[in-house]
């Protein structure tokens, strides 16, 4: 990797993304609304899984709580556009559950600047504040991950509670327009899917800049060696509190084209389930590896779908056994298994026996 | 070499399920399907819904996760219609072709799925959801893409969407009544118990506002989160309030919890009136009827009201699914959603959704709770309501009904201290 010569292998690669790039750009030639309006959702999760694999492949930190901040941003884009389309009136849900007149913290909102800003803003400092509290005292491991799981029941209880505020179980749907126009025109739908590819790619290029920077160093270096980090100088609980932090503001702007794309967020997908869910994008694809993050949502979520549409009586099993064959016999992921191939046939060719030694990749499940 | 007969079986599987959801994305994106007619309802390649010997309807169920459980008794009854229909003769000379899809008790999965029964399937129509939740989250879909849904629950009221069938009761035709009938009866004293979601706390304002105006009492409101299964605590609280009525609310597993643990706590029916809106015959099946006998319960319809249609519907119903299986009023809905809608496309001469929505006003049909009518203006159906006492064999005893068919009123435009409620319109 290391290596800037153009190897085979990096052709090879080079040509994948110039594909990927390619197929993405032409997705509105070949797929008709409904499957553009599908893939661009699929997308908007595949930049949560970005975000994921950031603070799990390559800091080795397990978040079972990214709904959450998914659900922020994705709160914040629907307030935003409930307004608009209540049109200055009270929202309904408000109606029904007894407001008369809209809540201080709604008023803001009316802006798009404003909501696009919170979307990201609210995940990134409800991550550094729950990393200042954890990090720096040194909570890790699986201690952590409860504390985000708690995190998930505390948020959705919170929102199905506060049922005038928030919408309840129902959440926030029914929304018409984005700038006036309408979100359900097709050059609309082309324009979201657009905006959501772009910023994929986006979130794919800081993700890889972190990652190849010295910054990026320090943080595989905090998850293999937490106390050596700290003993050389320096002070892991920053380093994991920023790409924490990091990770939570691109959870919620996927949560915030989720929105746009989907037309509803309700607490059921800031839950227990989805959060995990995530996680297992992650696995599938190939955890410490972007492509694969990002692939592993993009995939397992078409996998999903396809599934349940052809067999709604029998698709959660064809989906678990998926799981179970990944987990079992692929656990560095669908990322791990092409690379295994297109490395062990480079060794045959060099050395009779050297597909043993890679064979044996080192899982750190422990260490999540 | 094991290892490589390993990785060249992982990868033989990995690119055939990967083969596999590439050719259903590109079936979708070369409509008309051509391939993938596995389901078992056999999706066929005929084009839009209006030609071609065939008419598909979407039915669009939750047939995994929480809510399964409800949901799919009545996707039965909707398929048993649609046979029912086709060994008939079909409707306008075609054949009925059902498209299943599972809504997963997931709101945005529904949301997904809509739009691929109108957009992919081209169905006429989407017979489904049952949580509020589910309906609003299809709502915006339907309205978007101008299809047609048939709801068949009864629900919190305050909604009219152009593009909705709502074959359940609304609050007039269910709380509402059942309120005045417990102020009458048993007592001014409400207890008010539900889940904590958007049904209970909009059927609560409103009995509260009831209350209020006609006389009673509130002795204290709870809420418990879905699936909530230790009520100790609120039944001792429910002691002391003393409340001449419980009025429930609770949905799902928690009235399991709650009526169990109101037996053992020593209090029957006799000592306090309970009334359900939410437990069926079907929920009587999983509570346990010795639990349940002497409680109430206010729906439109019950397995054992007396009518010659219901006694065909639930001796075929039960040949068709088993003898264990009971019907209820859900059940009974999406039944009668089916035939409502196969009825207004006969009358249309069309499966247009104008034509259709113009030909239902008025419709009449002759349904196992008695005669129902599609209230034109607000795509409701005027329906009896019955109060009913559980009897030890898990059916129901009708205590009391209105006789004849109440006209729904999703609004509550017609009680003037409904007022504050339905400013919405």
């Amino acid at each position: 990797m290391q290596l800037r010569t153009l190897t085979p292998q990096r052709i090879y690669i080079l040509i994948g993304y110039a594909v990927a790039a390619t197929a993405l750009f032409c997705a509105p030639l070949y797929l008709n609304d409904f499957r553009l309006n599908l893939l661009a959702k699929f997308l908007a999760f595949a930049i949560v899984a970005l975000g994921l694999d950031l603070i799990w492949g390559y800091t080795g930190i397990l978040s079972l709580g990214h709904g959450v901040f998914f659900g922020l941003g994705a709160y914040a884009m629907a307030m935003y556009l409930k307004l608009e389309a209540s049109g200055g009136r009270l929202p309904d849900f408000m109606e029904w559950s007894g407001l008369s007149s809209l809540p201080l913290f709604w008023k803001p909102f009316e802006s798009f600047g404003f909501a696009v800003a919170a979307g990201l803003l609210i995940p990134a400092l409800l991550a550094l504040f729950l990393g200042y509290f954890t990090f720096r005292n040194r909570i890790k491991g699986v201690y952590f991950t409860i504390l985000t799981q708690a995190l998930v029941i505390i948020t959705t209880t919170l929102f199905i509670g506060q049922q005038a505020f928030t919408g309840g179980t129902n959440g926030l749907t029914g929304f018409s327009t984005l700038f006036g126009t309408s979100l359900a025109g097709t050059g609309m739908k082309h324009t979201l899917y657009y905006v959501t590819a772009a910023l994929l790619i986006v979130a794919f290029v800081l993700c890889r800049v972190i990652v190849k920077s010295r910054f990026g160093k320090v943080l595989r270096a905090v998850r293999d060696g937490e106390n050596r980090a700290r003993f050389i100088g320096y002070n892991p609980a920053v380093y994991q509190m920023v790409v924490f932090s990091i990770s939570g503001a691109l959870a919620g702007l996927a949560g915030m084209l989720f929105v746009l794309h989907v037309g509803i967020i309700s607490p059921s997908m800031m839950g227990i389930v989805p959060s995990i869910e995530m996680v297992l994008w992650v696995a599938i694809g190939g955890r410490g590896t972007l492509v694969g993050a990002a692939l592993g949502a993009i995939l397992m979520n078409s996998a999903k779908s396809v599934f349940s549409e052809n067999y709604p009586d029998a698709w959660l099993f064809f989906l678990g056994l998926l799981f179970v064959i990944v987990v079992v016999f692929l656990p560095k992921g669908l990322v791990g298994l092409f690379s295994r191939i297109t490395f062990r046939k480079r060794k045959e060719s060099e050395e009779h026996d050297g597909a043993a030694a890679i064979s044996h990749p080192a899982v750190r499940a422990g260490n999540g | 070499m094991r290892k490589r007969v390993w990785s060249s079986v992982l990868l033989l599987v990995l690119s055939l399920s990967l083969i596999l959801a590439g050719c259903g994305s590109n079936n979708g994106g070369t409509a008309p399907a051509s391939g993938g007619a596995e389901t078992a309802s056999g999706g066929s390649n005929s084009g839009s819904s209006g030609d071609g010997s065939e008419i598909k309807v979407g039915i669009l169920h939750s047939l995994s996760g929480t809510m399964a459980i409800s949901e799919k008794s009545v996707h039965d009854a909707e398929l048993m219609a649609i046979e029912e229909i086709n060994a008939k003769g079909g409707v306008l000379g075609k054949k009925l072709v059902p498209v299943i899809e599972d809504g997963a008790s997931d709101w945005p999965t529904f949301a997904e799925k809509a739009r691929k029964l109108i957009s992919e399937d081209k169905v006429a129509t989407v017979f489904g959801g049952w949580t509020s939740a589910s309906r609003k989250a299809m709502l915006p879909v339907f309205e978007e893409m101008n299809g047609l849904l048939w709801y068949p629950v009864q629900y919190e009221g305050l909604e009219s969407s152009p593009n909705i069938f709502y074959t359940g009761a609304t609050t007039n035709q269910q709380i509402v009544p059942a309120v005045t009938w417990l102020l009458e009866n048993r007592g001014k004293k409400f207890y008010l118990l539900g889940s904590d979601y958007v049904f209970p706390r909009t059927a609560n304002k409103i009995i509260k506002e009831q209350l209020k105006a006609e006389g009673g009492e509130l002795a204290g409101e709870e809420y418990t989160p879905l699936g909530h299964t230790d009520y100790s605590t609120i039944i001792s609280k429910i002691q002391q309030a003393d409340p001449d009525v419980v009025f429930n609310t609770l949905n799902g597993d928690s009235n399991v919890a709650f009526f169990k643990q109101l037996k053992d706590a020593g209090i029957t029916a006799q000592d306090m009136t309970t009334l359900s809106v939410s437990v069926a015959e079907e929920e009587i099946r999983g509570i346990g009827a010795d639990v349940l006998e002497g409680h109430l319960a206010a729906w439109n319809y019950y397995q054992t009201t007396d009518t010659p249609e219901n006694k065909t519907f639930v001796e075929n119903y039960k040949a068709k699914y088993g003898a264990d299986r009971v019907t209820a009023d859900p059940i009974e809905a999406g039944y009668t959603a089916v035939y409502l809608w196969a009825a207004a496309v006969e009358k249309a001469g069309s499966t247009d959704v104008a034509a259709v929505k113009e030909a239902a006003k008025g419709l009449e049909w002759n349904a196992p709770e008695g005669k129902v009518t599609i209230d034109g203006e607000n795509q409701h159906i005027y329906k009896p309501v019955r109060i009913g006492e559980v009897q030890a064999d898990g059916q129901f005893k009708e205590l009391w009904s209105t006789g004849e068919e109440v006209k729904p009123d999703p609004y509550l435009k017609g009680y003037d201290w409904a007022a504050s409620l339905s400013s919405g319109g």
